[in-house]
């Protein structure tokens, strides 16, 4: 464990203050989005794409996923296409 | 965590000093990514639901803003954000054996996120007041339009699938400050040290998963 804790310490402290104003400005910037005239589906589509990225944020930096080995990203990887095709697949239903 | 561990390739055994047995992760962390992965799938399958009754029921939902108070809960977003960045300062500090750092991050974590509750319960007295509730046929959209009487909005699953997520959501939230709880007791009788603060960890990835699914969910359910 020892081992563990001074490989993970070995890299240069992440920019958490950066990403945090990232998330920030991205939320204000979602809010307002959210409230344009633009059509629906785009709405949609931009505001899924700003909290996708958001959350990717928060995976990557905070919950140091971007410092673990490959083999744990793979795992993570698993739900995301059974996601996918919850969501999309009863989309196509109407 | 290298290890001079021999590995099989064929018939021959080859001493490879790369050779990495496993996802190379602590136990623990991995039991907790599981269940992290689990969870997606739990709050997946309800926002499926959601996505497949406003798509089938236009009739029963409303644009944003339109009954749900939408500054309110973008303030709440902040402070989970917040949040999530004294969690990961609390592991920061513990990673370079700031034990004073973890106890304070730790607190200001739990407070921010107990607040976080609060303000989601009072959101929840202000919409029972103007009558959306679970199952509510119609209700009047009282605080949001400004107007006594209010437009007449909504059917029953918009109400229902609005509580259901979000009061699952919080109930992970609650969980959540009750195990930083924990954690706060235990760093301060010192079981975290600078080589061993898996608990910390642990804890972190949990709380940074629940900010994570209500970053989706402010989206999804509020927004669009």
């Amino acid at each position: 464990m020892t081992t563990e804790s001074q490989t993970h310490g070995e890299h240069h402290d992440p920019p958490y203050m950066l990403i945090f104003f990232v998330l920030l400005v991205m939320t204000l910037a979602e809010v307002g989005y959210a409230f344009l005239s633009l059509p629906k589906f785009w709405l949609g589509f931009g505001l899924c794409v700003m909290a996708i990225w958001k959350a990717l944020l928060v995976a990557m930096y905070y919950m140091h996923l971007r410092w673990e080995p490959r083999k744990l990203w793979l795992l993570v990887a698993v739900p995301i296409p059974l996601v996918i095709i919850l969501i999309t697949a009863v989309l196509t239903e109407f | 965590m290298s290890s001079h561990t021999p590995a099989l390739q064929g018939n021959l055994m080859v001493h490879d000093s790369t050779y990495e047995p496993g996802i190379q992760i602590y136990n623990m962390k991995l039991g907790m990514w599981l269940f992290l992965l689990s969870e997606v799938m739990f709050f997946t399958s309800l926002l499926g639901t959601y996505v497949i009754l406003r798509f089938a029921h236009p009739d029963h939902f409303a644009d944003p803003g339109a009954v749900l108070n939408v500054p309110l809960t973008a303030f709440n977003t902040f402070f989970l954000i917040c949040s999530s960045v004294t969690m990961v300062k609390a592991f920061a500090a513990i990673q370079k054996g700031d034990q004073k750092g973890l106890k304070l991050w730790l607190l200001a974590t739990i407070l921010i996120g107990a607040c976080f509750v609060g303000i989601q319960a009072i959101e929840y007295g202000a919409l029972v007041h103007e009558g959306f509730v679970p199952m509510a046929a119609k209700y009047h959209a009282l605080g949001r339009t400004g107007v006594e009487g209010g437009p007449i909005v909504g059917g029953p699953l918009y109400g229902s699938t609005f509580y259901i997520m979000t009061g699952f959501h919080g109930l992970h939230v609650s969980i959540g400050v009750i195990c930083l709880t924990f954690v706060l007791i235990r760093a301060m009788q010192g079981h975290y040290t600078l080589s061993d603060h898996r608990g910390v960890e642990l804890i972190g990835l949990y709380w940074h998963f629940v900010d994570l699914v209500w970053i989706i969910l402010f989206t999804i359910v509020y927004l669009i």
